[in-house]
């Protein structure tokens, strides 16, 4: 090999190399934008029992329909948060289509301000795409003072398409599940968004 | 630059001018010779796997019967019971990490992959001598960083207890203390050693083939590395990602994992598996490879369906990317993810078939001998087929819900891993330590050394099987009395199994003292590829003057 072949192979190993390198680190950038492409497919899908969230205009437009539907009402608190967390009823009964005002009591335990957030989702999952809530003490973090006792609502209501679905117009009963955490200290929490 | 011309004589005037060694140290520890690193990363992967493979002795140990009989001595005086089953965790994260980031990666890929892919294309070397040097380097820290963490806290005792998979929470919250740090760096540091040597195998497969040597000339198991190098340079960068996502989460504050602060523990396994998958093929392709010259070499025919063989390994690497969360059936997915998942992951047993039928249809009327190599690559295609089929029943997602987490499971990857992978290494690695030494081996000792590693693997795995069908969980130190009948017999296997190892270090050792001179071609008219025009050893520089290829 002449060494202007030997120049030639290198400037051509250099270039390929560097194409290799860029997959690699593509693939690392892929890696992290796995994290808001999950959440954005959750929240579109409804995957894993995500719900939905709407504001008020959209939900003025939904028919009620005849159909009525048990939703059950789950609470749960993460070891590490000293509260007390229930629903008022465990269960409701509602048209599917009709808005229902949902009720949970809250009370920390403790004898210091607690900053929780709750994440949710509902099971049969696959109804999570037809879970929608107009408010929801879950869209922001909640302070308790020392011993303080609140009352949290979540305003929802079932999309009547989950009559139409295959997968889920024969489902008879929706439970909602929240979990409470002690909030993460400094750190910007928005559980609305980012659960599965 | 030498002139001689390029009609074979060459190669032995080379033996003589180009063999010009640098003293030890220099050659050993600042290598940039493809052959030597080749050889540097056998012998790490040697020395990796004894480690490994006496911590899974200890675990047979701990198996042989119900009740907990050696934790608690092992884990020293003054432990509670606590630490003691910790330890049990640090034995089988440790087994299966150094298994598949310590041996079977560095002895396939870095190894064989070093050592014969320039050979092979006809190249004088690899297109980064420098950076293969780094790689192999960057290999002796991770490894040290893993051994390490065995002796520092993981939470409820010494070392990491994550299990290879690293899950969090048990990875984040549940884990506290330096150990799974050091094990995440140790990742990090072996993952780029890697991503580094796929980058150099790309550039060398691409730019340095000999004149003539067209893709479709290449040899397979050049082809088995090429693919190889593709899967290693997509999937690791992912693993690297999830597992610096741990780190930030355990150090800094993060919540990528964190349900408290809106994260999610399944995405972190949706990104182990997505580099997880890939990576039991990164495992077992060169393997593919290593077989396909084996099988041709004793049949004394070219292998059947090359250009089939060649696109099914590239098939089996791209659709080996969209199948990861059949590792995740558990995890509640809807029927219709399930679904998807069971079909793909059914569709990898075509291209995997085809290469089995392939090498049954080049045996086919070939003239067969049964040296050593050609004994472990039958029994490769063997096992893997085993493994093969009990990888179609768990792609199945209702069938999986069942056997999930079961000794099932262990089995299966068992038999496609530590039985397919591994014979295809002692198959490649009879079939050319004559070549990388210049001693041929001992066959009486090789085929002992087969035979009864054969059997003992089987006596060791496949009641396994049973077990698993009997439900008995992974991951466990103790069982309930029902279990105990195969447990023995499979603490019995492995027995045998460490004979077999040990008569493989007494042929090594025996060879190298007293192995005949062997010749260049030592197998005859079946070996065609470049490496067998060469001295056995070959000369420390080789194909200065390019070989033509007709």
């Amino acid at each position: 090999m002449s060494h202007a072949q030997t120049r030639d192979l290198s400037t051509k190993n250099l270039r390929i190399a560097a194409v290799a390198g860029a997959m690699g680190f593509a693939m690392l950038g892929m890696g992290y934008a796995a994290v808001p492409l999950y959440e954005i497919f959750c929240r579109v899908t409804g995957y894993g029992g995500t719900t939905q969230r709407v504001d008020a205009a959209q939900a003025a437009t939904v028919q009620t329909t005849s159909r009525v539907m048990s939703v059950r009402f789950d609470s749960n608190v993460n070891s590490a948060l000293p509260w007390a967390f229930k629903p008022e009823n465990p269960v409701d009964r509602v048209s599917v289509g009709a808005r229902d005002m949902a009720i949970y009591i809250a009370t920390n335990k403790s004898d210091q301000p607690v900053v929780g957030t709750a994440t949710f989702n509902v099971t049969p999952v696959q109804a999570g795409k037809y879970f929608h809530k107009v408010q929801c003490f879950c869209f922001t973090e909640q302070l308790l003072q020392p011993g303080q006792t609140m009352r949290m609502p979540v305003l929802y209501y079932v999309d009547p398409a989950i009559l139409e679905d295959p997968e889920t117009r024969d489902i008879e009963e929706i439970t909602l599940s929240y979990t409470f955490y002690r909030s993460k200290d400094g750190i910007a929490v928005d559980p609305a968004t980012s659960d599965s | 630059m030498t002139t001689i011309a390029a009609d074979g004589q060459i190669l032995d005037d080379h033996a003589h001018d180009a063999d010009h060694k640098p003293a030890f140290f220099q050659r050993w520890f600042m290598s940039t010779n493809h052959k030597d690193i080749g050889t540097l990363y056998l012998i790490f992967a040697i020395i990796a796997g004894i480690i490994g493979g006496a911590i899974s002795g200890m675990m047979r140990m701990e198996l042989a019967e119900p009740g907990i009989q050696y934790l608690s001595g092992w884990v020293g005086a003054g432990a509670s019971a606590d630490e003691a089953l910790h330890l049990w965790n640090v034995l089988i994260t440790a087994h299966g990490l150094i298994m598949v980031f310590f041996m079977v990666m560095p002895a396939m890929i870095g190894g064989f992959g070093n050592w014969f892919v320039p050979l092979m294309i006809g190249a004088p070397d690899m297109a980064f001598p420098r950076m293969n040097n780094v790689s192999f380097w960057l290999l002796i820290p991770a490894f040290l960083l893993l051994l390490g963490s065995a002796f520092v806290p993981g939470g409820t005792g010494n070392g990491a207890g994550t299990g290879w998979t690293v899950y969090a929470p048990l990875s984040t919250s549940g884990s506290v203390g330096p150990a799974v740090d050091m094990a995440i760096l140790s990742l990090h540091l072996a993952g780029a050693s890697s991503i580094l040597g796929a980058v150099n195998f790309i550039t060398t497969i691409f730019n340095m083939r000999a004149p003539g040597m067209t893709l479709h000339k290449m040899p397979l198991f050049v082809w088995s590395v090429l693919v190889t190098a593709f899967l290693l340079l997509l999937a690791l960068p992912v693993l690297a990602a999830a597992i610096t996502m741990l780190l930030t989460d355990r150090n800094f504050g993060t919540t990528f994992f964190d349900a408290a602060g809106g994260g999610d523990p399944v995405l972190y396994q949706h990104l182990f598996w997505f580099f997880g998958h890939p990576e039991v093929y990164i495992m077992i392709l060169p393997g593919f490879g290593m077989v396909s010259h084996i099988i041709s070499t004793f049949s004394r025919k070219p292998i059947f369906g090359y250009l089939g063989m060649a696109y099914a390994m590239v098939a089996i690497g791209v659709v080996g990317f969209v199948v990861w969360a059949h590792h995740m059936f558990t995890t509640g997915m809807s029927v219709n993810v399930k679904m998807y998942f069971t079909a793909a992951t059914m569709v990898i047993a075509v291209p995997t078939g085809i290469k089995i039928f392939s090498w049954i249809a080049t045996m086919w009327g070939g003239s067969m001998t049964f040296k050593t190599p050609m004994v472990w690559a039958l029994g490769f295609i063997f096992m893997f087929t085993v493994g093969g089929v009990t990888g179609v029943v768990l792609a199945n997602g209702g069938i999986d819900d069942n056997l999930h987490d079961t000794y099932y499971v262990v089995a299966h990857f068992h038999y496609v891993l530590s039985l397919g992978a591994v014979f295809s290494i002692f198959a490649g690695f009879y079939y050319w330590f004559p070549k990388m030494s210049g001693r041929m081996y001992s066959e009486l000792l090789g085929q002992l050394h087969f035979w009864i590693f054969f059997i003992g693997v089987n006596i060791l795995f496949f009641p396994m099987h049973f077990l698993g069908n009997q439900s008995m969980p992974r991951r466990y130190p103790d069982y309930p009395e029902q279990f105990a009948y195969w447990n023995e017999i499979a603490s019995i296997g492995y027995v045998v199994m460490a004979v077999g190892v040990l008569i493989f270090f007494v042929n090594i050792a025996w060879s190298l003292v007293a192995g005949r001179k062997a010749e260049a071609n030592y197998w005859g008219e079946g070996a065609t590829t470049l490496e067998w025009t060469l001295s056995s050893p070959p000369p420390f520089h080789q194909f200065e003057t390019l070989p033509q290829i007709k």
